[in-house]
């Protein structure tokens, strides 16, 4: 028997072995490497200077900094919930459809892939350009008054981040809706609940999974925006990414960089840590 | 009537092409269990949803306790389901199960406490009331589909296949208990199935239905031992059915009938079918009696010879099909002696089958379509 488990053990790791190397080479030593450059001090000219500082850190938690920070929260988080709200009723209705209309708009929801992700950003540029149709239209409807912009603004970076993780978040609340026994809903309304009542308390907990694939799968990127803010936002729309960007390819200051690299995954890795805590805890509960 | 507390009225009802209820009328009497029995697709459940809300008819009316409920939503109806597969809240306790239709309601704190209590005692489940659906036993589930819906005071608890997904013996224990149920409760129960002993041993009624109509009502004995028609014998138990037209008038209750490819048959024509009558005969199994000796020859008891083809030996009883005059005959023979004592009627034996005229009976209505359903060996 113990040699049975042993031996199974041994399988596991060879198994996973692929995987873990992989992992660790691409992954785990270049995030390590990130936080120990982050800890080193540079001079102006982009070069490494022996020992070992906090003051990259210092420079991050700056208050002219924490603007940005703080827009990137807000954006993220916006865009992250704004996502959802269009999604569940997406994936709901999607999921009630008969197999042939649910194939079309799945092909419909990924399609936006087949081009490339710059050029659909650039084309949202030319579609709110100041001398394209929308931009005239709103001008001479009086929404926007003549001088002003549809593009270059916060609203701008937030409407163009929708509309590039709207698939990612549509995608697993449509499988989750999928395995959703619409038998329930029926349930709840025969003891007495209205659509909306059996909608929110039973379809929303049933599909939660998916619900948190969603959020994770639009506000991780989000929170790393780079591109989007650089082409459609103005100066005052600036992200994290777009200070990283700016560090390693502006001021060279690698080790800056790299701190602002540190603050982004701790960003993302705190609310991932806590739901993990939750989801543990709920299922915890569950048995 | 004042009796009918639940009143289907002209109910049609199609699915794209497909006829599923072709203008049913049939009434519900209070305090009553009523089963809708028929094989799958004959309309039943459809009629189930339609008096729930969740299907809407393109026809007729429901009417409950003379209020129309034809165009009332699924939540404003004093009706609650059970359904098919249970269709529990797989994210709430056995109690928040139970207790969901009192919160949507609106009932105080204090009330739905009390309440799921009295339930959760009635269904013997409160050990199990913090436990997941996914937790429990199908048998444990059934009993918290029961109560989540009973806990609401229906006017009529709707059962939709509730047993099916159950195994045998379980089935049969839960039968029990929903009677024993219904009669502290006191509910009206609207029964589907297509499980005609389900049917037989729970109700007070039975409308048998087949492909959208209903073939007839009335209560388990008398669908069993005077069906109307060809498909309600075939479908209730087996039967063996005879062909032909009347052929002589014995006296006022007694003819003969003449089958077209079989001796004449002397049957109990109550119904005063004169001669010339095409008629349908259907006796079943357990009515006919076998034996392996010539019983005595009382002029009007029906007596042919035929050989033993099959033999079923059940336990309880045994069931033969015998061959005579080409037709083949299903006998079932209780076992009321010690069987051991008695020499066996075995294969290939010679047997004489006889019956009295009234053990048969004469259908209103045959339909030749329902043919695959008097396929008898089973």
């Amino acid at each position: 028997m113990k040699s049975d488990s042993s031996k199974n053990k041994i399988t596991e790791i060879l198994i996973s072995a692929p995987t873990l190397s992989w992992l660790t080479v691409f992954f785990l030593i270049p995030t390590i490497m990130a936080i120990i450059m982050a800890l080193r001090p540079s001079n102006p000219y982009g070069d490494l200077l022996p020992g070992w500082t906090l003051e990259n850190f210092k420079t991050i938690f700056s208050p002219i900094y924490i603007s940005v920070v703080w827009r990137t929260i807000w954006v993220s988080i916006l865009s992250t919930i704004i996502c959802l709200l269009f999604s569940v009723p997406v994936g709901y209705y999607m999921a009630r459809l008969s197999e042939k209309f649910r194939k079309i708009i799945l092909f419909l929801v990924i399609v936006p892939f087949w081009t490339n992700f710059l050029i659909r950003i650039f084309a949202w540029k030319l579609i709110l350009n100041p001398d394209g149709l929308i931009h005239k239209t709103f001008v001479f409807l009086g929404i926007i008054p003549s001088g002003g912009s549809l593009i270059y603004n916060t609203g701008t970076v937030i409407l163009v981040i929708i509309y590039t993780y709207l698939p990612f978040a549509i995608l697993p609340i449509f499988a989750a809706a999928e395995r959703f026994d619409f038998k329930l809903l029926e349930a709840a309304r025969d003891l007495g609940a209205t659509r909306w009542l059996a909608f929110l308390h039973i379809f929303i907990p049933n599909i939660s999974k998916g619900l948190m694939a969603a959020a994770a799968m639009v506000l991780i990127p989000c929170l790393g925006s780079y591109v989007i803010p650089d082409l459609v936002g103005g100066t005052n729309s600036q992200m994290v990414g777009n200070l990283i960007a700016n560090q390693a390819f502006v001021a060279r200051n690698i080790p800056m960089a790299a701190a602002w690299s540190t603050l982004l995954m701790a960003m993302i890795l705190l609310p991932l840590g806590l739901i993990l805590c939750v989801k543990i805890l709920l299922d915890k509960n569950k048995d | 009537m004042m009796n009918d507390f639940l009143i289907f009225e002209n109910i049609s009802k199609k699915f794209g092409k497909q006829q599923v209820i072709n203008n049913v009328t049939f009434p519900v009497s209070k305090g009553e269990v009523f089963s809708l029995l028929g094989p799958s697709g004959c309309g039943k459940t459809t009629l189930l949803r339609i008096c729930a809300g969740l299907e809407e008819p393109d026809n007729g009316r429901v009417i409950l306790d003379g209020k129309d409920i034809t165009d009332f939503s699924p939540n404003k109806r004093q009706v609650n389901t059970v359904f098919q597969n249970y269709a529990l809240f797989p994210h709430m306790t056995v109690r928040d199960n139970i207790a969901f239709g009192p919160r949507t309601a609106g009932w105080n704190n204090k009330k739905i406490a009390s309440e799921v209590h009295f339930f959760l005692e009635l269904i013997q489940m409160s050990e199990h009331k913090n436990k997941y659906p996914h937790q429990l036993s199908g048998g444990q589930r059934q009993r918290i589909a029961i109560a989540r819906a009973l806990i609401n005071r229906p006017l009529v608890l709707l059962l939709d296949e509730p047993l099916a997904a159950l195994d045998l013996k379980l089935r049969q224990r839960m039968l029990i208990e929903l009677d024993t149920i219904h009669d502290q409760i006191g509910t009206t129960f609207l029964f589907v199935t297509h499980d005609q002993s389900e049917a037989m041993s729970i109700s007070d009624k039975i409308a048998v239905m087949n492909k959208g109509v209903i073939e007839q009502i009335g209560t388990p004995a008398q669908i069993y031992e005077a069906p109307t028609t060809s498909f309600v014998a075939a479908f209730i138990g087996d039967t063996n059915f005879f062909e032909g037209t009347v052929s002589e008038m014995i006296n006022s209750e007694i003819s003969r009938i003449a089958p077209s490819d079989f001796p004449e048959i002397t049957v109990y024509n109550d119904k005063h079918l004169s001669i010339g009558t095409k008629v349908y005969l259907s006796i079943r199994p357990e009515k006919l009696n076998i034996a392996k000796t010539q019983p005595n020859t009382d002029k009007l008891i029906n007596i042919f010879k035929g050989t033993v083809e099959d033999i079923i030996y059940l336990g309880s009883m045994t069931k033969f099909w015998v061959t005579t005059q080409n037709y083949k005959l299903s006998i079932i023979k209780q076992h009321s002696s010690f069987l051991l004592d008695e020499e066996p009627i075995r294969w290939k034996d010679e047997v004489w089958i006889s019956w009295n005229p009234e053990h048969g009976y004469l259908l209103d209505q045959y339909a030749e379509t329902d043919e695959n359903l008097l396929t008898i060996p089973t």
